[in-house]
């Protein structure tokens, strides 16, 4: 059953590439940004969903992926490389510090990977020599045919191989042994110590994972817009959507962050379009329903309409 | 000398800090709930002084005992209707309800006020206060004494009122505490409402100090964050002696480094905190 | 009779308070020993510490002649120290057969899930459990519970086994099948430690005894010994206990 699921999955997302064949240049705008939330919703569902630790570092690594591929590609790099570094710096930069901050719980692991990222800001900010500060930084348009329709299915495609390439890691950790490693770390951390489990080396893997797609989406989102600056990547809204996402979703399950991402950004749509004043407003004001009234997700609805009973 | 004005400047923010930090801090310790809004009820706070004084000539003095059980009703009310259900969930769940609750309250303050800076002038104006080398504003002076005030008040309650020992009664063990005929319910709405009081009455302190807007809403709340982390939870001198060390490390951070690092100062203090004493100065192990 | 491990004058203090104080005590391979002492004594102290779950603020523990006084619980679990808890952790979510199949899979190295599984049912086997392999560890009553408890850590392929009152919440039916069990284990070549309040239990399954009072090792000899000792009679068993015990010894 789970592995009917994942192939659904991966169809409907492989399905979703063919919309350049479909879409002008807006509608290829939103499936974009649809894949940059469904890799940072799967993202933060390894340390959120599958490990338990609420993380609210996914501002953080977009920020240090938009900046550290950035600055590389302001440089003259070639995109690939950018990525590459951008996503080994987000992964290594995990490891290490998640080695520290997940010995903290519950809460206190949330405010400090909140706090990570605030750092990060200012030290960007700081940074004036390399990141332009405050005053942004630009990256050069790469020598792009097809003019705009051209670039925005590049940029389309780039984000929605990204989205794959992630689902499949994080599918495949799902199915390891870190996979079942974190499970068992997530119901009862002292119970896994106890038969063998090297918890901190399975949640600084599952931190690192949650984070270096995320870094990666920075980096194409920073060549996608061409001009970033300190408060817009690492606005603390990108720590706090995918966790709506994935809990819109269905908390632990991919296909529910996947679901959750694309359902989140149509109603970010439809939002922004008709009621700009009051967006953040209404966004509030589902979340609450949300967390109300669907605590578990909308992968939920199916097992509830199946089953006829409400889950545990 | 220099030095003792920064010290003066320091230990007067940080009798407001631990004003703003308090009810955080209770609502955190006791619910543990982490309550996002609380910044926001700050800024309400300050916007209730500045439109009581200019509409009404009321001070901000006597804006307070209207504040408290305004708020406490507020905050009575949003746990008990809304919080109260999600109260057993995971720490994800209630974290980001009190998000979206924010979501809502910021987007309707600013749709209310707009999001520029306002500023609460007192007139006549209050002048300051020499003392010997040090000079401080006589305003931010009777905001600390009022802010002193409000935390010892909260002090108080805890310790000797009915609510206040239901509430600490259910922080230390919630089941014993329902077998002695605690109703563990309106208690909880109790330590809410409390916490909201306390974020209103700071709110209507600092509109004297600081400008007032919606946008001031997640620095304070930052600042609560800080001085829980450097103080210790669920206390309240571990407020005090957080808000202490904040207000001292902000100004003399701001001497040294300069006052727009003041703010990445206090969170890499933050995370050193929780790296190697998640308790805090004052707090002991065990509340996450 | 070889020396499985020895514990060098191993201490812990939690801030103030000293729960354990220069203990010192071998424990010989094969041995059944029993560990008693009055509640808070520290002999689930010990069990951490030796574990790893606390550190020892002094003193060393050795297994096989190694020091292991600083590993990390998933370190002592990978070399052949297993423990059931007390109140009892299971991984709620997980089946009772994967319950088992985790612990079989990761304190093991070199093994794979196909074998661990296999083991595991083994172990369910054993314990009497292989009905509810495929139900939720949540749905179990706590006599099961323990059986699941006890089927993970043998799954571990411990050399070293504590069990940790393994009988509190028991009636005396559930008891008796117990101790069968813990006799079949001792029988295949398995060291336990048995932290127990049922004396009845300790004096039929020991060979050893060792007392603990205040973090203190008061007592070891063996259960006739033990007995009679007035330190023991004063600080745990009482006059009356003591009494009938050499009464019928």
């Amino acid at each position: 059953m789970k592995l009917g699921r994942d192939l659904l999955l991966f169809g409907l997302v492989l399905l979703l590439g063919t919309l350049p064949f479909f879409g002008e240049a807006y509608t290829l705008r939103l499936g974009t940004f649809a894949c940059m939330y469904a890799i940072m919703a799967v993202s933060w569902n390894v340390i959120g969903g599958l490990a338990g630790y609420p993380s609210f570092a996914t501002a953080a690594f977009f920020g240090l992926g938009a900046y550290a591929g950035g600055v590389l590609l302001a440089k003259g790099a070639a995109l690939l490389l950018a990525l590459a570094f951008a996503g080994a710096l987000a992964f290594g930069g995990a490891m290490l510090l998640g080695a520290v901050l997940l010995r903290l719980r519950g809460h206190y692991f949330a405010i400090a990977s909140l706090a990570v990222g605030e750092v990060l800001r200012e030290l960007t900010n700081t940074a004036t020599n390399l990141t332009g500060g405050g005053m942004g930084l630009n990256i050069p348009l790469g020598a792009m045919t097809g003019g705009i329709l051209g670039e925005a299915t590049f940029h389309f495609l780039a984000m929605w191989g990204l989205l794959l390439l992630a689902l499949a890691v994080v599918v495949w950790i799902e199915r390891s042994k870190l996979g079942f490693g974190l499970a068992c770390i997530r119901q009862n951390e002292s119970a896994a110590d106890m038969i063998g489990v090297n918890a901190t080396l399975y949640k600084s893997l599952a931190f690192a994972f949650s984070g270096v797609f995320v870094a990666m989406a920075g980096t194409l989102y920073a060549a996608w817009v061409h001009y970033i600056e300190p408060p817009d990547v690492y606005d603390i809204l990108f720590a706090v959507k995918p966790i709506v996402m994935a809990l819109l979703g269905g908390l632990g399950s991919t296909v529910g962050a996947v679901l959750g991402a694309f359902v989140f950004l149509g109603i970010e749509e439809v939002v922004w379009r008709n009621y700009l004043q009051v967006h953040t407003g209404v966004l509030g004001f589902l979340v609450v329903v949300l967390l109300l009234f669907l605590p578990h997700g909308l992968v939920s609805i199916g097992r509830r309409l199946r089953t006829g009973r409400a889950p545990a | 000398m220099f030095i003792l004005q920064i010290l003066a400047n320091g230990i007067v923010l940080g009798c407001l800090y631990a004003c703003i930090a308090a009810g955080f801090s209770l609502v955190w310790g006791v619910l543990n709930v982490i309550n996002l809004m609380h910044g926001s009820f700050i800024v309400l706070g300050s916007y209730l002084a500045w439109g009581a004084y200019n509409s009404l000539g009321l001070s901000p003095w006597l804006t307070l005992a209207i504040a408290a059980p305004l708020f406490y009703a507020f905050g009575y009310l949003v746990q008990r209707g809304l919080l109260n259900r999600v109260i057993a969930a995971p720490v994800l769940v209630t974290l980001t309800l009190t998000f979206g609750l924010d979501l809502i309250l910021n987007n309707a303050m600013i749709l209310a006020f707009k999001a520029d800076y306002r500023r609460l002038i007192l007139e006549p104006a209050l002048g300051t206060l020499a003392m010997g080398p040090v000079v401080v504003p006589v305003d931010r002076i009777v905001a600390m004494g009022f802010a002193l005030v409000l935390t010892g008040a909260l002090y108080l309650i805890l310790r000797k009122s009915r609510v206040g020992r239901a509430i600490i009664a259910v922080r230390l063990d919630r089941d014993a505490a329902t077998l002695m005929g605690v109703r563990v319910k309106p208690t909880y709405a109790a330590a809410f409402g409390l916490g909201a009081a306390m974020a209103g009455c700071a709110g209507v302190l600092l509109a004297l100090i600081f400008p007032i807007s919606p946008l001031s809403a997640i620095p304070y709340l930052g600042k609560a964050f800080v001085v829980c982390v450097l103080g210790g939870l669920g206390s309240v001198p571990g407020a005090v002696v957080g808000g202490l060390l904040l207000g001292l490390v902000e100004s003399f951070g701001a001497m040294a480094f300069g006052p727009e690092h003041a703010v990445t100062l206090s969170f890499a203090l933050l995370i050193l905190f929780l790296i190697f004493r998640p308790q805090g100065l004052l707090g002991k192990r065990g509340f996450e | 009779m070889t020396e499985l491990m020895k514990l060098d004058a191993v201490s812990r203090r939690f801030g103030g308070l000293q729960a354990l104080q220069d203990v010192s005590l071998t424990i010989g391979r094969g041995e059944v020993l029993g560990l008693i002492g009055p509640n808070g004594a520290g002999k689930t102290t010990l069990v951490n510490v030796i574990t790893g779950v606390h550190r020892a603020s002094g003193g060393t523990v050795i297994f096989e002649g190694r020091d292991i006084t600083r590993l990390r619980p998933y370190q002592t679990a990978r070399i052949g120290i297993a423990r059931t808890f007390q109140v009892v952790q299971p991984f709620p979510e997980l089946s009772v057969l994967d319950n088992v199949s985790a612990a079989a899979l990761f304190s093991n190295t070199g093994v794979g899930v196909r074998e661990a599984t296999r083991f595991a049912r083994e172990q369910l086997q054993f314990v009497g459990l292989a009905a509810m392999a495929d139900k939720p560890a949540s749905s179990l009553t706590l006599a099961m519970r323990k059986r699941l408890e006890l089927a993970k850590a043998l799954a571990m392929k411990p050399k070293l086994l504590f069990l940790d009152e393994v009988n509190a919440g028991l009636n005396s039916a559930e008891v008796e099948q117990a101790m069968n069990l813990i006799r079949q284990i001792a029988g295949g070549g398995v060291t336990i430690v048995l932290i127990e309040h049922l004396m009845k239990v300790v004096m039929s399954v020991c060979s050893r005894i060792v007392v603990l009072h205040n973090g203190a090792l008061i007592a070891d000899g063996t259960p006739s010994e033990v007995v009679a000792d007035h330190h023991v009679v004063e600080a745990y068993l009482g006059k009356k206990y003591a009494q009938t015990a050499t009464a019928g010894a």
